[in-house]
C-alpha cells in the first residue's frame, strides 16, 4: 500500500500550536463562564476563590495543563505498546466502580479515592480510542472480516455496556459514536443508512403513535410508505435499474389510486391497509426480480423491507415497555408530544428561556438572570452553553459553535495527515468524541436533542470530564507530533 | 486503491454532516433569540419580583384639628418553613401568647394550600396576622432564638372618635372591577369602599413605590435589582381637614340615638359642612382588622340599614320646609307682591278646604304665611302661576319655569357633595305629569300638594338644609363639601364656586323675615334662643303613607350674618315641633355656647331618652317564614 495522503512537510517534531490555542482558548472560556454561572449574588466569590466553582476549575485547569505538558513528553511508542493493557485496565476499574461506587444523582460512576473524585468512564475514551487504533494498526487488518469486525464491536461494547449498568446512558452513547471511525475505516455506507433509517423510523413511530390511519397508527402508515420509498431508493443506488424504479414506484402509486378510486363509490376505505397491500406488492415485485435475473441485491433489499416493518412493529414495545419512564418522558418532551414544564420539560424550557432572553448581543457578562437565580438546573456544569447564550446573545453562542467547528476541523485535518492507521484511527475517535459532545450537548440545551447529561468539552465544570478530554486531545497531538515526515 | 481513495473522502462527508448540524443549532439560536422576544419576558417575569412599596394612607382631621383618622402599625407573624430548624415551640407559644393547640392549627392553615393558594416553603408566608405592638416587642426580642420567623409590618386604619363612620367610610381589599377599572390596584391592595375615604380616595392613597427585586428559581429573594436603580420611593397620601366639628357630630348622634333620621349642618359663608349624622350609624372601628366581616354582615342584616347615610341617601318630602321656595319663585315670577294676601278658612276653599290648614289670621301676605305656615297661600300662589295664561303660553311651560328654579336652589339633582352615592331626591318636570295624565290639559289643582311640599316632591336632609344655608346667604350657596383642606393642593373649584339662586335678594329678606317671624311667634318658637341669637326657622311635618308623619325643620342663625345652616328630619316623629325642632334647638345651643345651659337640660334628656324606632323598617324586612 503506497501511501498518497499529505504531502506537506511539516517541520519536524513540533506540536501543533494552533490545535493549544483553541484548548487554551476553550478553557479560559469556559473558566470565566463557570464563573458566571456559579456566581452566587449574595456572597459572591472572586474567580480565584478556591471555595468556589471558577476557583476549582482553574485547579483543574492547571492540573490539566501539567498533565498535557507530561503528555507531550512521553514516548509516542509507549501509548501503542500498552494500548491493550489501558483497555484491560479501563474495564477493570469500571467494573471495581460499578461494584464499590455510591450512588450520586442516581449513577454508580463516581470513584471516591479520599478527597479525591473520579468519573473512570470519562477517562474510558481515550482508552477505548488507543485500543481501537492498536487493532486497526495491527499487520493486515481489514475491517469487513468477521473476525475484525467482533473484535472491533466488542472492544467498544463491552464498556458501552458496563457503563449502561452504572446508569450512564450518555457515556455509552459518547462510545458508540467511534462509529464514525469505523465508517472511515471502510464500514460500508449502507450500515449507517441502516442506522439512520431505525432512527427516522422510531421518531415517525413514538411521534405519531396517537392518531389512527385505519388499522395503522399514523406513524406506522407514514413509515410504512417510507420504507417503500427507501426500497426504490436502494434499488436506484445498487442496481441503477431506473425502470424498475418506475414500475416498483408506478405499483404502489396505483394501489392508493385504486383505493381512492374504490373510496370515491362510497365504499369506506381502510387507508392503512391500502398502505400494507403498497407495501406487499412492492415486496413481492422485488422477489419476483430476485427469481427474474438472479440478483441478490434484490432480495437483500426485499429483506430490508421486511425487517425495516418488523422493526417498526417493535418500536412501541420497545418504548414503552423496556424504556425507563423519565426516559421516555424526555424523548416525548424532545419530540414536542408533551408539554411539560415543571417536570421533564423544566430543564429544557428554561435552558431555553435563558437563551432566548439572550437576544442578539447578549445580557452581558454576570447579567444574565436565569442563571444567576439559578432557574438553569446543572448550569455550570451539563448546561454551561445557556450562560454563553443568555450573557453573550446569538453573537457569542454562534461564535462558539463557529470556533468549536474550527477546533473539530482541525483536528480532522491533523487525523487525515497522520502516516501511521495508529494515528489516524485515533485521531478519528478524537474527531468522534468531541463532535458527539458538541452536537448531543448544545442540541440538548437549546431543545433540539433530548436531555442526555453529557458535558460541553473544556467548557462544562468538573475535573474528570476536564483531564479526560485534555489526555484524549494531547495523546492526539504526542502522535501527530511525531509522525513520519514525507 | 480506488477503494482507498474513496475512503478518504469520506471524511467531506463526515465534515457536511456537521456543518449542517451546526447550521441547524445556528438557525435554533436564530430562532430563539432573535426571532422570539418572549423568552425575555419569560426571563424577566422569572427573575424580577416587581415588589409594591405602600405609601401611608394620608390622615384625616376635624374642623378644629383633632385627629379623627391615621394609621397604626400591625405586625404578621411570618414564616419560611424551610428556614425553621428545631426550636422551642413551648417559648415560641408562651410569646405570641397562644396554645399549643392554636399553634397547630395555625401552621395548618398555613400549609393547607385551599386556604392559601400562595403556600410555598421558601417564601415568607403568613403565620399570625395582627400582634399588637407589647406582642411585637416581646417577639422582636426573641427573634434570633426562631430562625424561619419574620416580622411585617403593615398599618391599619385607627380612628380616635366612635362617631361619623358613614361620612369617613372604610377601607377594604380592592374588588375585581376596580381592578379592571383602574390598573392602579392589583390583588391585595386597600381601598376606600365608602365615605371620604372613597370619594377622596387618591386623595388619601398616595402613590405606591415599587422595588425590583431578584427572585430565585425557589421564589426566594436575592437582593435588589441593580442595587435598586429601577426602584420608586412611595408618595404618603394627603392628610384631609374636615369642615365637620366631632364634638358637634358626636353630639348630635347622642341626640339621634334610638331613632331613624338625619341632622345636616352646614356654614352657609362656605358650604362646609359642619355635621353630617345619619341615624342610625355605627362606630368606624368597627370595620377594621380581622373582626370586619363579621361586624359588616351584621351591620348589614340590621334591618335599620345603618350603612346607608341618610343625609345624603335618604329623601323624604320637605313638606312645610318647602314652603319658603315656594314663596320666592312666586315673587320672582310676579305672581305675587309682598302685599298680595290670600284667605284662608282652614283649608284651601276652591277644593272644598283640602289640603287643610290650622287657625291663624285671615286673609294673609306672604311673610304672615311663612310664620303660621299657611297651607293655603301657598296652593293660590301656586294655582295663580300655572294658571296664568299671560305669562306662560301653557300649563307645562309654566310648570318648568317652576321646575327650574327649584334646580337653581338646588332640588331634584344632586348637589354634588364629597361623598359616594349622594340621592338627587325628585322634582318632577311637566311631561312628567303629562305621562302621568296622560294629557298635556292638567292644572294645578291636580297636583295641589306639591305646593307644599307633598306629593311626589322628595329631597335628601341635605338639600333641605341647602336650602336653609341658600336663604341665610340671602340668594347663593357653595356646594356642600365635608372636606375643608387637602394639604399641599387646593380645593376643587366646584366646592369654591358660588351657585345663584336667580332670585332677587329682596324677596329672600321676605323670606328671612317670615322665618324669623316663625321663630319668635309662629310654628317654631321652640328654637327661640333670644338673646343669645336670634333663629329663623321652618318647622315641617312630612305626610308618611307607611306610618307616622316625619318630623321636619329647616333654618339657620343667626338672621344677620348668619355662622350655620339646619336640617333635621325624624323619620316618623310627627309634628315638626315635636321633635325635630327640639334637636336643632340644642344643636344649636351646643354650637354657640358648646354646653347646654341648666335650663335646657332636662330636653336634652328627654330628647336623647327618646325612641322612636319605626316599626315599618323591622316589618318589611322580617324573613318570611
Amino acid at each position: 500500500m503506497v501511501y498518497q495522503g499529505n504531502k506537506e512537510i511539516v517541520e519536524k517534531g513540533r506540536v501543533d500550536w494552533t490545535t493549544v490555542i483553541f484548548f487554551l482558548l476553550f478553557v479560559m472560556l469556559g473558566w470565566l463562564n463557570i464563573y458566571a454561572a456559579s456566581y452566587d449574588l449574595e456572597n459572591a466569590t472572586g474567580l480565584f476563590d478556591l471555595s468556589g466553582r471558577a476557583g476549582m476549575q482553574l485547579v483543574w485547569i492547571g492540573t490539566s495543563l501539567l498533565l498535557a505538558f507530561a503528555l507531550l513528553k512521553i514516548d509516542v511508542g509507549f501509548y501503542e505498546i500498552y494500548a491493550f493493557v489501558f483497555y484491560l485496565a479501563g474495564i477493570g476499574l469500571l467494573l471495581v466502580t460499578l461494584l464499590v461506587a455510591q450512588e450520586i444523582n442516581g449513577s454508580r460512576s463516581w470513584l471516591i479515592i479520599g478527597p479525591v473524585r473520579l468519573q473512570p468512564a470519562e477517562f474510558m475514551k481515550f482508552i477505548i480510542a488507543l485500543a481501537m487504533a492498536k487493532v486497526f494498526n495491527s499487520y493486515g487488518f481489514r475491517l469487513m472480516e468477521r473476525k475484525n469486525l467482533l473484535l472491533v464491536s466488542a472492544i467498544i461494547l463491552l464498556p458501552v455496556m458496563l457503563v449502561i449498568a452504572q446508569s450512564e446512558t450518555g457515556t455509552a452513547l459518547v462510545y458508540l459514536s467511534f462509529i464514525l471511525v469505523l465508517y472511515r475505516e471502510g464500514l460500508p455506507g449502507g450500515f449507517l443508512f441502516v442506522g439512520i433509517a431505525s432512527i427516522v423510523y422510531f421518531i415517525l413511530g413514538i411521534k405519531f403513535s396517537d392518531t389512527q390511519v385505519g388499522m395503522l397508527s399514523r406513524g406506522e402508515f407514514i413509515t410504512t410508505i417510507l420504507i417503500v420509498i427507501f426500497a426504490a431508493g436502494l434499488v436506484w443506488s445498487y442496481m441503477k435499474r431506473r425502470g424498475v424504479v418506475t414500475v416498483l414506484l408506478l405499483l404502489a402509486a396505483t394501489t392508493f389510486l385504486t383505493a381512492f378510486i374504490v373510496s370515491l363509490f362510497s365504499v369506506r376505505t381502510d387507508w392503512g391497509l391500502v398502505a400494507i397491500i403498497a407495501f406487499l406488492v412492492t415486496g413481492l415485485y422485488l422477489l419476483y426480480l430476485f427469481f427474474r435475473y438472479r440478483k441478490k441485491t434484490y432480495i437483500f433489499i426485499f429483506l430490508f423491507m421486511v425487517s425495516s416493518f418488523a422493526f417498526l412493529e417493535s418500536v412501541e414495545y420497545v418504548f414503552y415497555d423496556v424504556l425507563q419512564p423519565h426516559q421516555q418522558m424526555r424523548i416525548k418532551v424532545t419530540l414536542g408530544m408533551e408539554q411539560d414544564l415543571s417536570g421533564a420539560g423544566y430543564h429544557v424550557g428554561q435552558s431555553k428561556i435563558a437563551i432566548g432572553s439572550g437576544g442578539l448581543v447578549g445580557k452581558g457578562f454576570l447579567n444574565g438572570t436565569q442563571t444567576k437565580l439559578k432557574y438553569v438546573p446543572e448550569q455550570d456544569t451539563d448546561f454551561i452553553f445557556c450562560t454563553i447564550g443568555e450573557e453573550h446573545g446569538f453573537i457569542g453562542s454562534t461564535l462558539i459553535l463557529i470556533l468549536f467547528m474550527a477546533f473539530v476541523f482541525r483536528l480532522l485535518h491533523l487525523a487525515e495527515r497522520q502516516t501511521t492507521v495508529f494515528g489516524r484511527v485515533y485521531g478519528y475517535a478524537a474527531v468522534s468524541v468531541f463532535l458527539f459532545h458538541m452536537i448531543i450537548n448544545v442540541g440538548m440545551v437549546i431543545g433540539i436533542m433530548p436531555v442526555i447529561g453529557i458535558p460541553l468539552p473544556f467548557f462544562s465544570y468538573g475535573g474528570s470530564s476536564l483531564w479526560g478530554f485534555t489526555i484524549l486531545l494531547f495523546i492526539f497531538l504526542r502522535i501527530d507530533k511525531s509522525r513520519k515526515r514525507i | 486503491m480506488s477503494n482507498y481513495n474513496s475512503l478518504t473522502k469520506r471524511r467531506y462527508i463526515i465534515a457536511a454532516v456537521a456543518v449542517i448540524i451546526a447550521l441547524v443549532y445556528v438557525v435554533q439560536l436564530f430562532h430563539l433569540q432573535i426571532l422570539s422576544p418572549q423568552y425575555r419576558e419569560y426571563a424577566d417575569s422569572n427573575a424580577f419580583l416587581r415588589r409594591s412599596l405602600y405609601p401611608a394612607r394620608g390622615a384625616i382631621y376635624d374642623r378644629k384639628g383633632n385627629l379623627l383618622v391615621y394609621n397604626r402599625p400591625t405586625y404578621d407573624v411570618m414564616m419560611v418553613v424551610r428556614e425553621m430548624k428545631q426550636f422551642d415551640t413551648l417559648d415560641f407559644c408562651r410569646t405570641l401568647n397562644i396554645n399549643k393547640e392554636s399553634f397547630h392549627s395555625l401552621d395548618a392553615d398555613m400549609r393547607d394550600r385551599r386556604r392559601n393558594p400562595g403556600y410555598s416553603s421558601y417564601t415568607p408566608q403568613l403565620f399570625m396576622p395582627q400582634l399588637d405592638v407589647k406582642g411585637y416587642g416581646l417577639l422582636q426580642e426573641k427573634l434570633y432564638k426562631f430562625p424561619g420567623i419574620y416580622i411585617q409590618s403593615r398599618t391599619e386604619r385607627q380612628y380616635n372618635f366612635p362617631n361619623m363612620g358613614l361620612i369617613l367610610g372604610y377601607v377594604a381589599e380592592v374588588d375585581k372591577n376596580k381592578m379592571a377599572a383602574d390598573p392602579y390596584y392589583v390583588r391585595g391592595d386597600y381601598v376606600g369602599k365608602s365615605g371620604i375615604e372613597l370619594s377622596h380616595e387618591e386623595d388619601l392613597r398616595g402613590e405606591k413605590g415599587v422595588e425590583v427585586l431578584l427572585r430565585d428559581a425557589h421564589g426566594r429573594v436575592q437582593g435588589r435589582y441593580e442595587e435598586g436603580r429601577h426602584d420608586k420611593a412611595p408618595v404618603s397620601g394627603r392628610d384631609l381637614t374636615l369642615g365637620i366639628d366631632i364634638a358637634l357630630q358626636a353630639y348630635g348622634e347622642q341626640l339621634m340615638h334610638n331613632k331613624v333620621g338625619s341632622i345636616v349642618m352646614i356654614e352657609p359663608k362656605t358650604g362646609e359642612i359642619l355635621c353630617m349624622v345619619s341615624a342610625p350609624t355605627y362606630d368606624p372601628s368597627l370595620l377594621t382588622g380581622n373582626t370586619f366581616s363579621a361586624n359588616y354582615q351584621s351591620l348589614e342584616n340590621n334591618p335599620y340599614k345603618p350603612l346607608i347615610n341618610r343625609a345624603i341617601a335618604g329623601t323624604y318630602p320637605p313638606g312645610s320646609t318647602f314652603k319658603p321656595t315656594q314663596g320666592l319663585i312666586f315673587l320672582q315670577e310676579g305672581i305675587i307682591t309682598p302685599e298680595s294676601r290670600y284667605s284662608c278658612y282652614g283649608g284651601y276653599p276652591p277644593l272644598g278646604g283640602r289640603p287643610a290648614c290650622h287657625g291663624h289670621a285671615s286673609p294673609l301676605a306672604i311673610q304672615y304665611a311663612l310664620s303660621t305656615s299657611c297651607n293655603s297661600f301657598f296652593c293660590y300662589g301656586f294655582n295663580g302661576m300655572l294658571s296664568n295664561r299671560t305669562k306662560y303660553a301653557t300649563v307645562g311651560e309654566a310648570f318648568d319655569v317652576w321646575k327650574n328654579h327649584l334646580v337653581n336652589l338646588g332640588f331634584g339633582y344632586p348637589l354634588g357633595v364629597d361623598l359616594p352615592s349622594e340621592k338627587r331626591g325628585f322634582i318632577p318636570n311637566s311631561k312628567f305629569y303629562s305621562n302621568v295624565f296622560k294629557t298635556e290639559r292638567w292644572n294645578a289643582h291636580n297636583i295641589i300638594s306639591i305646593a307644599i311640599g307633598q306629593g311626589e316632591i322628595l329631597a335628601t336632609p341635605l338639600q333641605i338644609a341647602n336650602l336653609g344655608a341658600t336663604i341665610a346667604n340671602r340668594g347663593y350657596f357653595y356646594t356642600p363639601h365635608v372636606v375643608k383642606e387637602r394639604k399641599g393642593v387646593s380645593l376643587e373649584e366646584t366646592y369654591t364656586t358660588r351657585h345663584e339662586s336667580g332670585i332677587n335678594r329682596e324677596y329672600f329678606e321676605i323670606t328671612v323675615n317670615g322665618m324669623a317671624d316663625a321663630v319668635t311667634q309662629g310654628t317654631c318658637r321652640g328654637i327661640n334662643l333670644a338673646p343669645l341669637v336670634e333663629v329663623c326657622g321652618k318647622t315641617g311635618t312630612a305626610e308618611n303613607p307607611h306610618g307616622d308623619d316625619h318630623s321636619l325643620f329647616m333654618g339657620f342663625a343667626p338672621k344677620d350674618d348668619p355662622q350655620i345652616a339646619i336640617a333635621v328630619v325624624v323619620e316618623n316623629g310627627r309634628f315638626g315641633a315635636t321633635n325635630a325642632v327640639p334637636i336643632a334647638r340644642l344643636m344649636m345651643q351646643q354650637f354657640f355656647r358648646g354646653e347646654i345651659p341648666e335650663s335646657d337640660q332636662w330636653l336634652e334628656k328627654s330628647i336623647i331618652n327618646r325612641e322612636i324606632l319605626p316599626y315599618a323598617y323591622t316589618r318589611t324586612t322580617l324573613p318570611t317564614e
